[in-house]
């Protein structure tokens, strides 16, 4: 529970970040926060590690990244790779290339939240990115492709061997979880999320 | 067409070159924007276009009201707070609901960080780049990069030490052989207009900026529980306020308010000794680039925010005001309101959505997203690869929103422009007062300039203005108020079958409405009408041209391959479409494309 609590400590070092990113309104594109919501229902971590959904807030989530040792990213990956594929980038394999040009604040993805932060000299000493190349992304309101989605597991798994070496104790959650024990909000938790998705609109899905 | 007069008064001719820029990005969810220069490449026609789908009732519509809000906050990726504040006020309204005052003086704190924070690094994270040519912040000299600042602010992080330090880092990086967050930039374009020192110092305050970003979001973990994306409730706030030395876990105590009260000492300081002086200095040297102004010398509209009055939205509350002006006539404010079915209305003749009666124009209210891509005869490419849109016919996923049928520009520069001719002293005294400095006329603040010192004059306002609001709550809650919730009409049981309301209110980037619609204790309809909406608008059935296009006209480009000038312009803005494209690749790929056919 304590890495999920509400203390007012942005600021604070924290030793592991784990960080989904993505939108979970666009199919695979919510891969990162999806597959970061399933490691903290399975999982208890101790008081330095916290776990969180970082949405799509680009330059947003930079004070958190300088403030911790370890970071692991979950998050949809671009690699050219088969759809569904699941990949572990470390280190200077992560891409931190951002550019200028970019017309809105909202096109500061999360590589320049990286090369920002290497420009401030506070960076991780550690950092894996755990992706999975999405299947889908164009269906506003759809969840997770059946490919996607059976990586969640595996890549959860792949996370807790990083975290392991990176000595971070990892314990099995009781099966009884206590409802405010979430990531994000209620309403959004993928089962809330797919089983309230209004009747009749996947029609709208690849008519682009 | 080659050339023709729109309703609005702008003059468009699409017979010269065609240039396009383009975001590259894989999915949904950008802006694009196409222009025709003539032979002196001034810009003489040009096309806005946002190419991401939207509509709220296809995620919503049959969920819980209460809910909706946790939703509108994944529909953008900055402005997700000001979302869920906007449904829980539409919700609210619906269900007749009033929240304590402790709640509204948390709301207001948590929007007024949002503006602070959200001007500053949008002025120094995006659009600074605009003005200032990092690559030449290298060859400055640091002892006249301090005497610079000393003589424009009184700001302690001044030395030429100091300065040589940040130059000796800054070295390192670009020697290291990639740029990061300045790449891939038009670096030495004869547009960039500051001395060295003017940039070493610029670059300087980037970075700080950013050290100063870690303070100011502790505000909205205090209040919101959670960051980056805060908890907000239906009927008030979801925190508990316990002041004693014995407060109970997880409530706000006075350790944190008095955090929260330093952090904003912290916000007005920085505000006014970096962004202020800086915004003064770097507008000093680009006083002739006096372009951008499109539809802000006319046509502004503004709903208002921070009420002042719980649970009143009106100009008796608001703090920043509501109100429409119509052909640049300042004495004339309109009251803007959201319920009137004659006032705000959406067209889409020139989207690619379908209607039933086509040129009409129907109130969010009455809204209806039924998608309907075509490309139009004259464009050119193919439906997955467009090269050039043709804007007689529908070509973008953004509606036409109208005020009475006019394109409206919204954002700092056209609250300020109303807050002005309503004769609000503070904004009239910063107005008047930047302008006796730069030695401008009133004039000058049509114009990409003028917005973007709007952005900064409205970013200390609002570091000021977090200081009496926190004050205000501290009084309430000593007086014995801690209140943060009412939850008296939390069960549907308690709600009427078939309502509806708005919630309205201001994002940083401009005007935001949110409509419902609750039929049977679920949602039926749900439409946001978001302020770049109004300011990238396409064409109305007349065929006025919305902000964007209108502030490119006219406006000289030194290269048509280095659109450096359309992205001021455009930056000045504060663009702001979902953000979907963050999708991690191997190789930098290029944030913005230019073709130039």
């Amino acid at each position: 529970m304590s890495h999920t609590d509400n203390q007012p400590d942005v600021a604070r070092e924290w030793d592991t970040l784990v960080l989904g990113i993505g939108n979970v309104l666009w199919a695979d594109e919510g891969f990162g926060v999806r597959a970061v919501e399933h490691l903290n229902a399975r999982y208890l971590f101790p008081d330095d590690t916290r776990l969180m959904d970082g949405g799509t807030q680009g330059i947003f989530l930079l004070p958190w990244v300088r403030s911790t040792k370890h970071l692991l990213i979950f998050d949809a990956i671009d690699f050219g790779l088969p759809p569904a594929t699941l990949r572990a980038i470390r280190g200077d394999d992560v891409p931190r290339y951002m550019g200028a040009k970019k017309v809105s604040m909202h096109q500061a993805g999360f590589q320049e939240v990286l090369s920002s932060a290497q420009l401030t000299g506070e960076f991780p000493q550690e950092l894996v990115l755990i992706g999975v190349q999405p299947a889908l992304l164009d269906d506003y309101g759809g969840s997770l492709t059946g490919g996607v989605r059976e990586q969640i597991e595996p890549a959860v798994e792949l996370a807790c061997e990083v975290l392991s070496d990176w000595g971070v104790d990892i314990r099995p959650k009781p099966a009884q979880t206590a409802s405010d024990d979430r990531i994000g909000p209620g309403a959004l938790n993928i089962g809330a999320y797919e089983s309230g998705r209004p009747a009749g609109v996947e029609k709208l899905q690849g008519q682009r | 067409m080659t050339e023709v007069v729109t309703p609005n008064g702008f003059t468009l001719d699409d017979a010269g070159q065609r240039v396009v820029v383009d975001p590259i990005c894989r999915i949904e969810g950008h802006l694009r924007i196409e222009v025709n220069v003539d032979d002196d490449n001034i810009i003489r026609n040009a096309v806005s276009t946002g190419n991401m789908w939207r509509g709220l009732e296809v995620i919503l519509k049959g969920r819980d009201p209460r809910d909706a809000w946790a939703f509108t906050e994944r529909i953008c990726g900055v402005c997700t707070g000001v979302h869920a504040l906007l449904s829980c006020r539409a919700v609210e309204d619906a269900l007749d609901i009033d929240i304590p005052a402790n709640a509204n003086s948390i709301r207001n704190l948590m929007m007024l960080a949002q503006f602070t924070q959200d001007h500053l690094v949008h002025f120094y994270h995006l659009h600074a780049l605009d003005w200032v040519d990092v690559v030449s912040a290298l060859d400055a000299d640091p002892r006249a990069t301090s005497e610079l600042q000393q003589s424009i602010s009184s700001w302690p992080k001044s030395s030429p030490g100091y300065f040589r330090d940040v130059q000796n880092k800054l070295k390192r990086f670009v020697e290291s052989g990639q740029l990061g967050p300045f790449a891939n930039a038009y670096w030495g374009s004869p547009a960039y207009k500051l001395p060295a020192e003017a940039n070493l110092m610029a670059v300087t305050h980037y970075l700080e900026a950013l050290d100063f970003q870690k303070e100011i979001v502790k505000i909205h973990t205090i209040f919101g529980g959670r960051n980056p994306h805060p908890n907000w409730l239906v009927g008030g706030m979801p925190c508990s306020i316990n002041v004693n030395e014995t407060g109970g876990v997880g409530a706000i105590n006075m350790a944190w308010l008095n955090q929260v009260s330093d952090i904003i000492n912290a916000s007005i300081t920085f505000v006014d000794q970096v962004y202020i002086p800086d915004l003064k200095a770097i507008a000093s040297f680009y006083k002739d680039w006096n372009y951008g102004g499109g539809l802000s010398s006319t046509n502004v509209m503004a709903y208002g925010e921070f009420p002042a009055i719980a649970n009143n939205y009106t100009n008796e509350s608001w703090m920043m005001p509501n109100g429409a002006i119509l052909n640049g006539d300042l004495g004339t404010v309109y009251d803007v309101d959201p319920r009137d079915p004659e006032q705000i209305q959406e067209f889409v003749t020139h989207s690619w959505y379908s209607y039933p009666n086509p040129d009409e124009g129907l109130h969010p209210w009455a809204g209806v997203t039924e998608p309907k891509f075509e490309l139009g005869p004259n464009a050119l490419g193919t439906k997955t690869n467009i090269e050039a849109l043709d804007e007689q016919a529908k070509y973008s996923w953004l509606k036409a929103p109208r005020w009475r049928g006019n394109a409206m520009e919204v954002g700092p520069l056209a609250r300020y422009l109303v807050a002005y001719a309503r004769g609000n002293e503070e904004i009239k005294a910063q107005v008047d007062g930047l302008l006796t400095d730069l030695d401008l006329p009133i004039t000058a603040l049509f114009s990409t300039l003028g917005r973007t010192a709007a952005r900064g004059l409205e970013c200390s306002w609002s570091a000021h203005k977090m200081r009496g609001v926190f004050d205000d709550m501290m009084a309430n809650i000593k007086a014995g108020d801690v209140a943060t919730a009412n939850m008296d009409k939390w069960e549907p049981h308690t709600w009427p079958t078939d309502t509806k309301g708005v919630g309205i209110g201001e994002a940083p980037r401009g005007a935001l409405g949110h409509w419902v619609h609750i039929l049977d204790t679920k949602l039926e309809n749900y439409q946001a009408v978001v302020p770049t909406t109004w300011n990238a608008s396409p064409r109305d059935p007349q065929g006025n041209i919305g902000a964007y296009e209108a502030a490119l006209l006219g406006t000289p480009m030194a290269d048509p391959s280095q659109p450096l000038e359309i992205l001021r312009t455009i930056h000045s803005f504060d663009p702001c479409l979902a953000c979907a494209s963050h999708v991690m690749s191997p190789d930098g790929q290029e944030l913005a494309v230019v073709k130039i056919r």
